[in-house]
């Protein structure tokens, strides 16, 4: 086990700052997510600390060593890319056992660890196969397979779900999160997709043009989140921002705390759009859109006079010149209040 | 609107029977009867020529049988120009492949103005051969040439390199490594540009060195890469004879006569053409067999992605 710190680094292309004085730390033995939206530095912060891109300030301590200026290799760290990176003529047990082969491993204890990670991951009876031979999600658990046979301490994800299909994103999703736990490994995983996020981290970090936005627990992004970036980042549909006239403050409630009624801030259908378990509803709030989450099948004509009320601790208050949340406000506007608290 | 047009014309061609098979040979005519004039023709009427005597004034063409190939396994100087072209082969293929390759993973790395080092690599190939071996001609001259100059400044003797049947030969080899390295690399280049740069890092993470990853992993997928340039290469090897005529005429006493060369002489300055076709057909007879071997060998250890 092995405890991952970042200490505000950086790196810097010419003139744009890719990762800007980012820090954090990842827990032995945790899952941590670094979230974000293309272009964000997610990638890069992994590539840094995978030593794959050398940092332009700042340092890295990987279980207690500084591996600032260390090559990948003697990072003690293991690593799935996007695209699996396999090597196309070796067979799958090959590809499993390149890193031992490296390392001279002797054939005995190749065989049996090989064995071992093969039974464990379901590619028993693949292993003779070329990996153009096998189907996206096959060559997941063998790019899964060649970095938990080191036995690193420490495993790097990045977007490791998203060339696979929905069902078997869901699939693997459940299998990558029992392993790590099994395994005791840390875990830092790159994702662009919010439900991987809260399904799987100990810890999320979102970032947003190479900072970070918040760096919390999957519940507390969803329930505190810090800013508007955030907080419209997490949760479909997203949380909605609106002003309600005010200049200061922008006001954030989320579509599933939203009651629709008799009672409350008067608005206009303008569309309901039905998902099944849910149907989600269009609101026009003065010249503000509001989406409401409404349980199980409501039928609205485009157009209809309706009320919008929510529960006063389901708000959320951001300062709506620094989009920061603000927890200090207290006394909301006496006119909202009287309308919406249901 | 005219792909819809042709395409009603098209059924309604298919519906008359045999007038669909007409339309496709018509199609093909131009493509086959090129073909056929420039390479099928020949190659078959070269076999034929090679079964009778050479034409001369009054006498017409007589069947003689295998009596030229008879001849030529008597001919000294078919002997020597078949081993040197061996000699040749070895001397130039896998040293030009082995630079080709040298070549290609130096500038495919990240480094400072390797724009102009992959255009300085691939000049050799633009230039005419004619032009080439001019400039080499001057390099290798007696006293004054760049190689001898250069040799003494260690203070060799002043060589004759192309006029020394020892030396003349190897001359001719280094002139075509020179030439088709840079050719060569290119094929290599635009292979090794396929290999994700990923591979490499996952490489890397596991600790293995550049030479392991290059020997473990770049090398076996270049495979057809390398095995498509041989080809080329064994080809060339046969049949490019430009700089012979310019550098050294086959001389001194066919030292430097390539197969090739030969028939060019014996067809084109003593115009005995049978004999040439006969040489022609052995030629041909060498390539394909080459050829064959090659694609059937290599091709079962060679990786197609």
């Amino acid at each position: 086990m092995a405890r991952i710190e970042v200490d505000s680094v950086s790196k810097v292309w010419g003139a744009t700052r890719a990762v800007d004085g980012v820090s954090f730390a990842a827990g032995a033995g945790s899952l941590l997510v670094l979230l974000g939206p293309s272009g964000c530095g997610k990638s890069t912060t992994l590539r840094l600390i995978a030593g794959l891109e050398s940092v332009s300030s700042g340092r890295i301590r990987i279980g207690g060593t500084d591996v600032t200026d260390l090559p990948p290799a003697k990072r003690q760290i293991a690593m799935v890319f996007q695209s699996y990176a396999l090597f196309p003529h070796l067979t799958v047990a090959e590809n499993i056992v390149f890193g031992l082969r490296v390392r001279r491993t002797g054939a005995a204890e190749r065989r049996e660890r090989l064995a071992r990670v093969a039974a464990l991951l379901g590619l028993d009876k693949l292993l003779d196969r070329k990996p153009a031979q096998l189907s996206g999600g096959q060559q997941q658990r063998v790019a899964l397979g060649r970095a938990i046979i080191a036995e690193k301490p420490v495993c790097l994800m990045d977007e490791p779900l998203s060339n696979l299909d929905a069902q078997l994103r869901h699939e693997m999703r459940r299998e990558i999160r029992a392993l790590q736990q099994k395994l005791g490994i840390t875990m830092v995983y790159v994702t662009h997709d919010q439900t991987e996020a809260m399904s799987m981290a100990d810890q999320v970090i979102l970032m947003r043009e190479g900072r970070i936005e918040q760096d919390a627990a999957p519940a507390v992004l969803y329930a505190k989140p810090a800013t508007v970036f955030a907080a419209r980042f997490i949760g479909t549909p997203p949380m909605n921002i609106l002003s309600l006239g005010r200049k200061d403050l922008l006001l954030g409630i989320r579509p599933e705390d939203v009651i629709l009624g008799d009672r409350g801030i008067e608005a206009q259908v303008e569309s309901a759009e039905y998902l099944g378990a849910d149907t989600i509803v269009a609101c026009r709030v003065g010249g503000e859109l509001a989406l409401v989450r409404a349980p199980g099948r409501v039928d609205f004509a485009s157009g209809a006079p309706t009320r919008l009320s929510w529960r006063r601790d389901a708000i959320h208050w951001f300062d709506a010149a620094t989009g920061r949340r603000r927890d200090d406000v207290t006394d909301a506007p006496q006119d909202l209040i009287r309308e919406t608290i249901a | 609107m005219t792909e819809l047009a042709a395409g009603t014309i098209a059924r309604r061609r298919t519906g008359r029977g045999f007038i669909p098979s007409i339309h496709g040979w018509l199609l093909l005519l131009p493509a086959a009867v090129l073909l056929v004039s420039f390479t099928h023709w020949p190659t078959a009427a070269t076999i034929i020529d090679s079964f009778f005597s050479t034409p001369k004034g009054a006498r017409p063409a007589v069947f003689v049988g295998v009596e030229n190939y008879e001849a030529m396994l008597d001919d000294p100087i078919f002997w020597r120009a078949l081993w040197n072209n061996v000699v040749y082969c070895i001397g130039t293929i896998p040293a030009s492949i082995a630079l080709a390759l040298l070549m290609a993973v130096f500038v495919n790395g990240r480094l400072a103005g390797r724009g102009f080092l992959r255009l300085a690599y691939f000049t050799p190939t633009v230039l005419p051969m004619i032009a080439v071996a001019n400039i080499w001609l001057f390099f290798f001259s007696p006293s004054y040439g760049l190689v001898d100059q250069v040799t003494a400044l260690f203070g060799a003797p002043a060589r004759n390199w192309l006029g020394d049947p020892s030396t003349a030969l190897w001359c001719i080899v280094v002139v075509t490594i020179w030439k088709e390295a840079g050719f060569f690399m290119i094929f290599y280049l635009a292979a090794l540009q396929q290999i994700s740069p990923r591979l490499a890092e996952a490489a890397a993470l596991e600790g293995a060195s550049r030479w392991y990853f290059f020997r473990r992993i770049t090398f076996p997928l270049l495979m057809p890469t390398t095995l498509f340039v041989l080809v080329n290469a064994v080809i060339n090897a046969f049949r490019l004879v430009d700089h012979i005529v310019v550098m050294t005429r086959g001389g001194p006493d066919n030292a430097t006569a390539l197969l090739l060369f030969y028939i060019y002489e014996i067809g084109f300055k003593f115009w005995d053409t049978s004999y040439a076709a006969t040489l022609t057909v052995v030629l041909l007879a060498i390539l394909a067999a080459v050829a064959i071997g090659q694609f059937l060998f290599l091709d079962r250890r060679v990786h197609y992605q």
